[in-house]
């Protein structure tokens, strides 16, 4: 009975050093020198599945050829990839050097946890890599607290993909309209029953993105100027009833609850669909005849309008980071200079990847792979683009849980005044609790 | 020569063995004892303590005490974690029950010797060895409402097509029917070694008694197999309580979108990797923890009752 006591002040002590060693919570400046030799040095680089994966892989032998380092490189889908961010990174792990993230959803949170190494003194002394020609949306997602903690890679918008055969058949005009395109993919899938007028993603979290540009069309938001709750207002309501109509009403099939973008691009890519809304970053999995067999009738829109205009999202999708407690931090920002630099975003642009640099979006180039319908499409989208997809919070995918309740609750035919008036209840005090 | 050789009895590796001979058990023991403490012990303290803090978004960010704050909001959540046990006992037991059933109907038939006997036990092995992600994602594809082969075939028969997965009303039988597809064979194999071990002379006694097949079966073996049923129940439902893969290989993070699958290993995950909500997470984990001990204790109890 004695000795009780004392092993608890020694479990107690320990824990105490414990947490005392863990509490490290700020971005450091990391000690970088900006063209030190990395000859022999390995980078840790942790990517997504992600068509710029598969890009700078095939690039990444003339980088160590340059440096005479060696790039190790980790692929792992986005859920993966997510999920060994929280293990590693919350372990304060030196296995990461450079990472690739997801800004909207994470940059956030990573940088307040001090996950992210502080990287403004790197891109502003970086001279001709020339931080100041990354467009202002992109670059300011990336940024916490006034400083940089990640370079964008990826920019996407909203476009609308649709069957120009099917179009044509039915005697239609790409719908300029979001009442334009619920009454074509009625008219379509009348005609051709075993085709689904609109397809989309459908799972609660998944859906979230690709619904705000529904959202943003009919005049709602998010989150309105006073940090309350928007999704309660009569906007965002009638967005949610028209996406959930859009993919319920115009199909014979039994719609899976649980599609993200693969899904919904594979009942397009097999000819089942007439219409679906998502990024254009991944337009290639639509023009690629392996994977799409309607690669030759695909066509691209701009966003059509609602009654507040057509307000696709223009955002950074994914970006680059540092791991603050990096081994290596001159092989990874060096890394990071090159995978970011003019010359490798005009590549990657030529072969159909769109980056956040302004001076290769004006470089004639750079656009030679992508379809003209398409090109057309990011323009205007571009314009009309708002910088946020999805709630900017700390806790995005709690916040991504929240309001897409109602998503699937309209797609399900179900009562979606009442899942918005409870939705947006637990929003609001979600967001109480998030600033906190 | 010979002082060469004699051995000084207060040299260290002479005291070191002395002192080694007197402990070897414990010696001997420590390999295990410090692989226990290490990938059992500190996780389990650890998560215990976690479930008392506030830890959340990051275990490096600064945390307090909360007593037994998360266990409260645990234990009074009627949307998320109630729900979640609901669904984790129901699934356990269904999948328990019919894995008996089918295991001692697979058992008995492969109890008494016929030709191909072994080619049949490796048959019914097969889906034994297979890896749950990838049980999960091949019934996912068979069960797909519109292209999967489940619904061809029944439109062979007339018979409409079903949601399956697609729909919280039979998403969770549905997961309940691949988990007894998979794990049907490891309780049919338990219960055939409980047959084969059994003596012939009671049966034989039985039938010279008069009893039919039914008798035979349920008032000689089952007695006499008890223990080794008991021991199938243990294992596999224990196994069964804490099934994880098949469920997020087929539904995902949250259980389906209306937390139709959502059982409790289900819910603490995502607590723990899409909130970052450590501390809760840990509490839901102790609970569930806490939970098997109930479970187990239960049955030893019934074990020891019946026994006495």
């Amino acid at each position: 009975m004695k000795k009780k006591p004392s092993a608890i002040r020694v479990l107690a002590a320990a824990t105490t050093a414990a947490l005392a060693l863990g509490l490290v919570s700020c971005s450091s400046s990391p000690d970088v020198e900006d063209d030190g030799d990395i000859k022999g040095s390995t980078i840790r680089v942790t990517l997504a599945n992600h068509v710029w994966t598969e890009t700078i892989k095939d690039l990444i032998p003339e980088f160590e050829e340059q440096t005479g380092a060696k790039v190790e490189i980790t692929q792992l889908a986005e859920d993966q990839l997510s999920d060994q961010y929280n293990v590693k990174l919350n372990a304060g792990t030196d296995e990461i050097d450079v990472l690739m993230y997801r800004p909207l959803q994470e940059n956030k949170l990573f940088a307040s946890n001090g996950y992210l190494a502080d990287m403004t003194d790197l891109v502003n002394g970086a001279g001709d890599w020339d931080w100041s020609d990354f467009q202002e949306g992109p670059a300011s997602l990336t940024s916490w607290d006034d400083k940089v903690v990640g370079v964008p890679i990826i920019t996407e918008r909203t476009v609308l993909y649709y069957r120009k055969d099917l179009l044509e058949q039915a005697g239609l005009e790409v719908p300029a309209t979001l009442d334009d395109l619920e009454a074509a993919a009625a008219a379509i899938h009348e005609a051709n029953p075993d085709v689904a007028g609109y397809i989309g993603r459908t799972a609660k979290s998944a859906a979230v993105t690709q619904f705000s540009a529904f959202l943003f069309s009919y005049g709602g938001a998010w989150i309105n100027d006073d940090g309350t709750s928007a999704i309660g207002s009569d906007e965002a309501r009638a967005a949610y009833k028209f996406y959930g109509d859009l993919i319920r009403e115009h199909t014979n099939a039994t719609i899976n609850p649980e599609m993200s973008w693969p899904e919904a691009f594979a009942v397009f890519q097999q000819g089942q669909a007439a219409f679906l809304a998502d990024a254009d970053s991944l337009y290639k999995n639509m023009t690629d005849p392996s994977q799409s067999t309607v690669s030759d009738s695909v066509g691209f829109a701009p966003f059509p309008e609602g009654p507040a205009g057509s307000k696709p999202y223009n955002v950074a999708a994914w970006a680059l980071a540092m791991n603050d407690t990096t081994a290596n931090p001159t092989g990874a920002w060096q890394f990071i200079k090159w995978a970011t630099s003019k010359e490798t975003t005009l590549k990657m642009a030529q072969l159909g990847v769109s980056g956040a640099r302004t001076s290769v979006w004006d470089d004639p180039d750079a656009k030679s792979d992508y379809p003209e319908e398409l090109l057309e499409a990011i323009k205007i989208n571009g314009k009309n683009g708002v910088g946020q997809d999805r709630p900017l919070v700390i806790e995005v995918a709690k916040a991504r849980e929240i309001v897409g309740e109602p998503i699937v609750v309209s797609i399900a035919g179900g009562d979606v005044d009442a899942a918005v008036d409870k939705a947006n209840s637990v929003f609001d005090e979600f967001l109480i609790q998030d600033s906190e | 020569m010979s002082t060469h050789l004699r051995r000084d009895p207060n040299s260290r590796r002479e005291r070191f063995s002395r002192w080694a001979d007197h402990h070897r058990k414990w010696l001997l023991a420590a390999p295990s004892v410090i692989f226990v403490i290490a990938l059992l012990v500190i996780p389990l303290a650890w998560t215990i303590f976690l479930s008392f803090t506030d830890a959340k978004r990051s275990i490096r960010r600064p945390f307090s005490f909360l007593g037994v704050e998360n266990y409260a909001s645990a234990l009074t959540d009627t949307a998320r974690f109630w729900p979640s046990v609901g669904r984790t006992f129901v699934f356990t037991a269904g999948a328990l029950t019919f894995q008996l059933i089918l295991g001692m109907i697979v058992a008995l038939l492969l109890w008494k010797p016929f030709r191909g006997q072994g080619v049949v036990r490796t048959i019914v092995l097969l889906p034994l060895v297979a890896t749950p992600v990838a049980v999960g994602m091949m019934w996912r594809l068979l069960f797909e409402p519109n292209i999967g082969f489940v619904n061809e075939m029944l439109s062979w028969f007339g018979i409409p097509p079903q949601p399956w997965l697609a729909d919280p009303t039979t998403s969770l039988p549905t997961l309940i029917f691949v988990d007894i597809w998979q794990w049907t064979p490891m309780v049919a194999l338990i219960l055939l070694a409980g047959l084969t071990s059994l003596s012939e002379e009671p049966i034989e006694a039985a039938k010279v008694d008069g009893a039919n097949g039914w008798q035979r079966f349920w008032f000689v073996i089952v007695p006499l197999i008890r223990p080794v049923i008991i021991a199938a129940v243990l294992l596999r439902g224990i196994d069964a309580l804490k099934t994880f893969d098949i469920l997020y290989a087929t539904k995902g993070k949250g259980g389906g979108a209306f937390h139709d699958v959502e059982t409790l290993n289900i819910y603490a995950y995502g607590l723990s990797f899409d909130y970052n909500e450590y501390g809760l997470a840990s509490a839901v984990l102790v609970l569930f923890f806490l939970m098997i001990l109930g479970v187990i204790w239960l049955l030893q109890m019934q074990r020891k009752v019946r026994q006495s």
